[in-house]
């Protein structure tokens, strides 16, 4: 704003000017820096400065500045990238990102190589404790979920089934429906939303404190202790886990067939049993190890990449659930088409 | 005298960024060894490499009679048992308590008894000093020297011939922080160690080394004692030790 209205003073015949500061109290080197550039300006318009001032400390000040001055070197310039370097930027980063996975792949074999030579290898105890960790105590949410999930979708296909008087037939859709993709999908996204983004975070902090340094200068190796148990443990527990969901998805379908189609649960069961062929549970079942192996794999795998930053945390916890629940859904897309091809 | 560690025409590359370029450098058994410079210089990247956590673009590093580029599986995993190492931080196993911590590498590698593993808990915790009625509290419940020192119980768990330490004074107050320089030179004669460690702080540079290597300029400048350091006209050097402490 100054620097505006000094602009605006006609300098025409000015040959002198003086910096009156004799009445200035506090000087600081930004106001120093102001002055002293406002003196070389008029230097080149060879108009003579000269300033006034009494105060010791103003003078060091200016001096200060002056001297230093001297000596600056230019901050360097932020370099624009253009387009073209910014997009090979990126290509490279996934590049890169992708080999990374690779060789997690790769490792994840291997260690699972050595869990098969020898039994000794294997690490009960670590298995067992991710298992309750990450799918026993999901079991709650997981039946709520999927409960409520029964629940919405009986009660708007009720009032569609009404219409045409085909009160019956709630049982065979919901029977297919949620044996075959509702349970196994909600189930995953609640684990990968749950459990995948703390595993991302616990390694991802066990990362930035050392600790995996520390184990593997112990000879602990993480994919044996960390990885590989967490996968296993997921596979594992996933059927559970779908079925819990099966039974309480049907109970929310059973309950609102009663109360809004007036179908006793007896009936809802008997006619279960009648149309929906015991094959499309087994589906549902058999997609469990599947999404947990990617669910894990994501979730250690994004743990891994969390680089000496807090930021990184927040950022890989963040990929490692869009990417684990985008990766279940393709997943789930494939069994879709193999199975309609297969005729199952 | 019998060398440890020996280091030749070591080259490490991140990117595109050398970091160093033909480092030579020699540790012998039964001394306390510094690795100092300037910040950035690599100084701890040369003790990851010596612990196989950080690759090198070129040369060769022999720990203990094993080249490290060459090493088997099953000899890093012998060669890892016989070295313990303090991380800066202490790098205690967040999810264990401190009597576990130091317990968790005889409970996997020894056949050992739990009333044996017990006793020997007991004796490492009071070897560093700590009592035994901190044995039960979780990493996060204690005090960054605490830390230390149990990490450094847990470094010693296997007796170790040989101890890395990175920057084992920083963040501690400068009492806490002469206690650990003594507590390392009793644990080197007591349990007859070799040290290797990386330092900034020239009080305990002073008090702990036997043999310093200075790290700038992508080499090693100067290795050998402390007595004739300041005869040394690189910049570096001479500011570091301008002042005296000895």
């Amino acid at each position: 704003m100054y620097q505006k209205k000094i602009d605006k003073i006609d300098l025409l015949g000015v040959k002198e000017v003086d910096f009156n500061l004799k009445e200035v109290v506090y000087f600081d080197t930004a106001a120093s820096i102001f002055i002293n550039s406002l003196r070389e300006d008029f230097f080149q318009k060879n108009i003579k400065t000269n300033i006034l001032v009494t105060n010791k400390d103003i003078i060091d000040t200016l001096e200060l500045v002056k001297n230093t001055k001297k000596k600056l070197e230019p901050l360097p310039k932020e370099t624009k990238k253009t387009f073209l370097e910014y997009l090979g930027e990126i290509s490279y980063d996934y590049y890169r990102g992708f080999l990374a996975f690779v060789l997690f792949f790769g490792k994840v074999f291997l260690t699972t190589l050595s869990y098969l030579a020898s039994i000794k290898n294997i690490r009960y105890k670590e298995i067992f404790f991710e298992m309750n960790e990450s799918a026993l105590k999901a079991l709650g949410i997981i039946s709520l979920t999927s409960f409520l999930v029964g629940l919405v979708i009986a009660y708007q296909s009720a009032f569609q089934l009404k219409i045409y008087g085909a009160n019956i037939f709630i049982v065979d859709m919901l029977g297919i429906s949620i044996f075959r993709e509702l349970a196994p999908l909600m189930t995953a996204i609640v684990i990968a939303g749950r459990s995948g983004s703390a595993f991302t975070a616990q390694i991802g902090a066990m990362k930035i404190t050392e600790e995996l340094d520390a184990m593997r200068t112990m000879g602990f190796d993480p994919y044996l202790f960390l990885v590989l148990p967490r996968i296993i443990a997921l596979m594992i527990t996933m059927p559970l886990l779908i079925f819990v969901a099966d039974i309480m998805g049907l109970l929310g379908g059973i309950i609102v067939s009663y109360i809004d189609l007036g179908i006793s649960g007896s009936l809802f069961i008997e006619r279960l049993n009648e149309v929906v062929a015991p094959k499309h549970f087994f589906i549902g079942l058999i997609k469990g190890p599947f999404f947990a192996f990617l669910i894990a794999s994501i979730g250690v795998y994004r743990g891994l990449m969390v680089k000496n930053d807090t930021q990184s945390i927040g950022f890989n916890t963040t990929k490692s659930v869009v990417e684990s629940i985008f990766a279940v859904i393709v997943c789930d897309a494939l069994f879709s088409i193999i199975f309609t091809n297969l005729g199952i | 005298m019998q060398s440890l560690i020996n280091l030749r025409d070591v080259r490490t590359v991140f990117g595109t960024k050398v970091v160093h370029n033909g480092l030579n450098l020699t540790i012998n058994k039964g001394e306390i060894y510094g690795l100092v410079g300037p910040s950035g210089c690599g100084k701890t990247t040369v003790l990851r490499e010596m612990v196989m956590l950080q690759e090198i673009s070129g040369g060769e590093i022999e720990v203990l009679g094993h080249n490290l580029s060459t090493i088997s599986n099953k000899e890093a995993q012998k060669l890892r048992s016989e070295w313990g190492v303090l991380f800066q931080a202490g790098a205690l196993f967040s999810s264990l308590n401190i009597k576990e911590n130091i317990s968790l590498p005889l409970k996997e590698y020894t056949d050992l008894s739990q009333k044996m593993i017990d006793e020997i808990v007991k004796f490492k915790i009071s070897i560093v000093g700590l009592k035994s009625s901190d044995a039960l509290l979780y990493p996060s419940q204690i005090s960054g020297g605490m830390k230390k020192k149990s990490a450094l119980a847990r470094a010693l768990a296997m007796d170790p011939k040989l101890l890395f330490l990175d920057e084992p004074t920083s963040g501690l107050d400068p009492i806490s922080a002469r206690e650990f320089d003594a507590l390392i030179l009793k644990l080197r004669d007591l349990l007859d160690l070799s040290i290797v460690m990386v330092s900034h702080d020239l009080q305990s540079i002073y008090a702990t080394l036997d043999r310093v290597a200075i790290i700038d300029e992508k080499k090693i400048i100067y290795e050998g004692d402390l007595k004739n350091i300041k005869n040394s006209t690189n910049k570096f050097i001479q500011t570091f030790f301008r002042s005296d402490f000895e």
